[in-house]
């Protein structure tokens, strides 16, 4: 009991301290990106408020000396890592909404598309990749690997122009953009699950190909389990261990894809969000943006180890007793 | 147990890289020869916009009447130029820091795989997101962020072999016999890494390819007038029914590159997917700090985890 708390402790000071460097980096960035920018900030806030036609100086003195962008650097600063400190990320410089609100309206659907994606390359790439291992001779397994070599070169945002231009407009199958409707969902989750798919296929085979050739295995067979029943019984577990640690692997995919297919299909989530931050220059949003993106990263990325932790019982006890 | 039989994803390494290398090169001259011999790729010419592929315009042209092969020849010299600078960097870096992780121990080696796991802390391409939106549409921005991100790995492989040669037996008798760091360095510790750091740094580039790229797509990376693959797919979108070509080159040219770079890594994947799941036991001979490799401590790309090797 208590190796499973010095662990759990273990992990989450981990986690704490990867959150803060995180949001250490975001904010020091997010502040010299305000310094750094060329340009004066006062007139691009003001014509994204206003619209490009209808700044003019007076707009933008009004907008700096609101936002108080005249101040000396080092009071902005420190003004500006304090506010994240108390974890206040301000109002966005376009919409005037507050940051911390706009953040978690966005973060449903990407987490809601992100989810989607994710099981989705899960479920097809454990057919995929079982039936690779299963009926490896099978003229239909023959084009699963090459399939997989071309879609591991091509990006989450090619695959979801493809996808859109052959789907949406050719066959009119699927919306092109917009949001709202379960239909929506279908073409960025299935442009991210197809980035996915090839390494989730390959592992999946690969592990379930080693169950094959284990003594284990074959024993179960020898005792005159079915097939279906031996594959159930013993090789579900060390699949499941498998597949969930890569697919902890392939979060990084998941978080680039989230970002550019966002924006290629509109969907109003976070990606979507700090691409137009960018654009915009609108720093509060993209510390905002970036750091829920980043933080969202951490957590998943534990989550999935505590996964893995709790699947895995030869890493839940100590090593000495389970050899014995 | 007929059903497995392994043919079925059994790729010939030898000649999947032979085949990357002929592309690569291909591509290349392409980009070379476009450069002396091609036309213009910012000559505007609205008299011709959107034609068709011909004698005069191999591949058509543009909205703006530009003409596409030489435009696709000006993105592979931006793309590969940026990608193959700032892996050169990142390796240097990269190696540099390691080799002092390794050698140093104690506090150095602390401070830089805290630095190396804040940088694995967020995904690369929000990373050169970032550091690109300080200076939109600059080069400088992009090659820095690209760097940041890339040196992590190459310092996590240099770090954990070298700590691991270091402490090996060759480099023990050469340390009796006196030889001096440069010595032991050229003869014991660098000729190992050399396979390893190739294939990263082509893993490297074909990530700097795919984020540049992506990073234009969006919008915020080069900005319009540079030819750049993302650039041209996004300019290409408005016009994809009157010419599909236009936004198949970019699009063929980027998967084909990246493919053929990939290519040059693959005999490595195989290893990869057991080597994830940490088996506690009688666990394989880490080199003793092994502090260094967090969870987020994949791949930019999800691709290779380095661990020290089995033997």
């Amino acid at each position: 009991m208590s190796m499973g708390w010095t662990l759990a402790t273990r992990q989450g000071v981990r986690l704490l301290g990867q959150s803060a460097l995180v949001a250490g980096a975001v904010g020091v960035l997010s502040f010299v990106m305000t310094r750094a920018l060329p340009g004066d900030a006062a007139y691009r806030i003001a014509a994204g408020r206003y619209g490009y036609d209808r700044v003019d100086t007076a707009a933008a003195d009004a907008v700096r000396s609101e936002l108080g962008l005249d101040q000396p650097a080092w009071q902005q600063l420190l003004h500006w890592l304090g506010d994240l400190l108390q974890l206040r990320l301000g109002d966005s410089m376009v919409s005037g909404d507050p940051v911390i609100d706009e953040i978690t309206h966005q973060l449903g659907h990407t987490l809601q598309l992100s989810l989607a994606a994710w099981l989705l390359a899960i479920t097809l790439g454990l057919l995929l990749g079982s039936w690779v291992a299963l009926r490896g001779g099978h003229w239909s397994a023959r084009w699963i690997q090459p399939m997989c070599t071309l879609l591991r070169a091509s990006p989450a945002f090619v695959l979801g122009v493809v996808l859109m231009l052959g789907l949406g407009v050719h066959l009119d199958w699927l919306p092109v953009a917009g949001h709202g409707e379960a239909i929506n969902l279908v073409l960025p989750a299935l442009a991210l699950a197809l980035t996915l798919l090839p390494g989730m296929t390959q592992v999946v085979s690969q592990r379930l190909r080693q169950v094959l050739a284990s003594d284990a295995f074959e024993f179960a067979l020898t005792k005159g389990l079915h097939l279906p029943a031996a594959l159930w019984r013993h090789a579900l577990a060390p699949l499941a261990l498998g597949t969930l640690a890569y697919a902890g692997m392939q979060l990084v995919l998941l978080v680039e894809g989230v970002v550019v297919v966002e924006s290629l299909v509109a969907w109003p989530g976070i990606g979507h969000a700090l691409v137009h931050a960018v654009l915009a220059r609108d720093v509060p949003m993209i510390q905002g943006t970036a750091l829920a993106m980043g933080l969202l990263f951490v957590l998943l990325n534990g989550l999935m180890d505590a996964a893995v932790q709790w699947l895995d019982p030869r890493l839940r006890e100590p090593a000495g007793r389970s050899a014995a | 147990m007929s059903a497995m039989s392994p043919a079925a994803i059994k790729t010939s390494p030898a000649q999947l890289g032979r085949w990357g290398v002929w592309i690569l090169l291909a591509v290349l001259l392409l980009g070379l020869l476009s450069a002396w011999l091609g036309q213009d790729p910012a000559i505007q010419n609205l008299d011709q916009n959107l034609a068709t592929p011909s004698t005069t315009h191999w591949l058509g042209t543009d909205h703006l009447g530009r003409d596409l092969l030489a435009r696709l020849g000006e993105a592979v010299r931006v793309s590969f130029w940026l990608a193959l600078g700032s892996a050169l960097l990142a390796v240097g870096l990269g190696t540099v820091l390691g080799l002092c992780a390794a050698w140093q121990r104690g506090l150095t080696e602390r401070l830089l795989c805290l630095c190396a796991d804040g940088v694995a802390a967020i995904p690369g391409l929000l990373w050169v997101l970032l550091v690109a939106a300080l200076a939109p549409g600059q080069k400088w921005a992009l090659y820095s962020g690209l760097v940041l991100t890339a040196w992590v790995e190459f310092f996590r492989l240099v770090r954990s072999r070298a700590s691991m040669t270091l402490a090996g037996d060759a480099v023990q008798a050469g340390r009796l016999l006196g030889f001096g760091a440069p010595y032991l360095l050229r003869w014991h510790v660098l000729p190992p890494l050399w396979p390893d750091l190739l294939r990263l740094w082509s893993y490297a580039v074909a990530n700097a390819v795919l984020a540049v790229a992506a990073l234009g797509f969006v919008g915020v990376g080069l900005r319009p007038p540079t030819a750049e693959l993302g650039l041209m797919m996004t300019e290409a979108l408005p016009y994809y029914d009157e010419a599909p070509w236009l936004l198949a080159g970019p699009v063929l040219l980027l998967v084909l590159v990246v493919a053929a770079l990939q290519s040059a890594t693959r005999p490595h994947e195989r290893e990869r997917a057991h080597e994830r799941t940490p088996v506690a036991g009688p666990g394989p001979a880490y080199p003793p700090p092994a502090q260094c490799t967090s969870p987020t401590g994949s791949h930019p790309a999800g691709g290779l985890q380095f661990c020290p090797e089995r033997r």
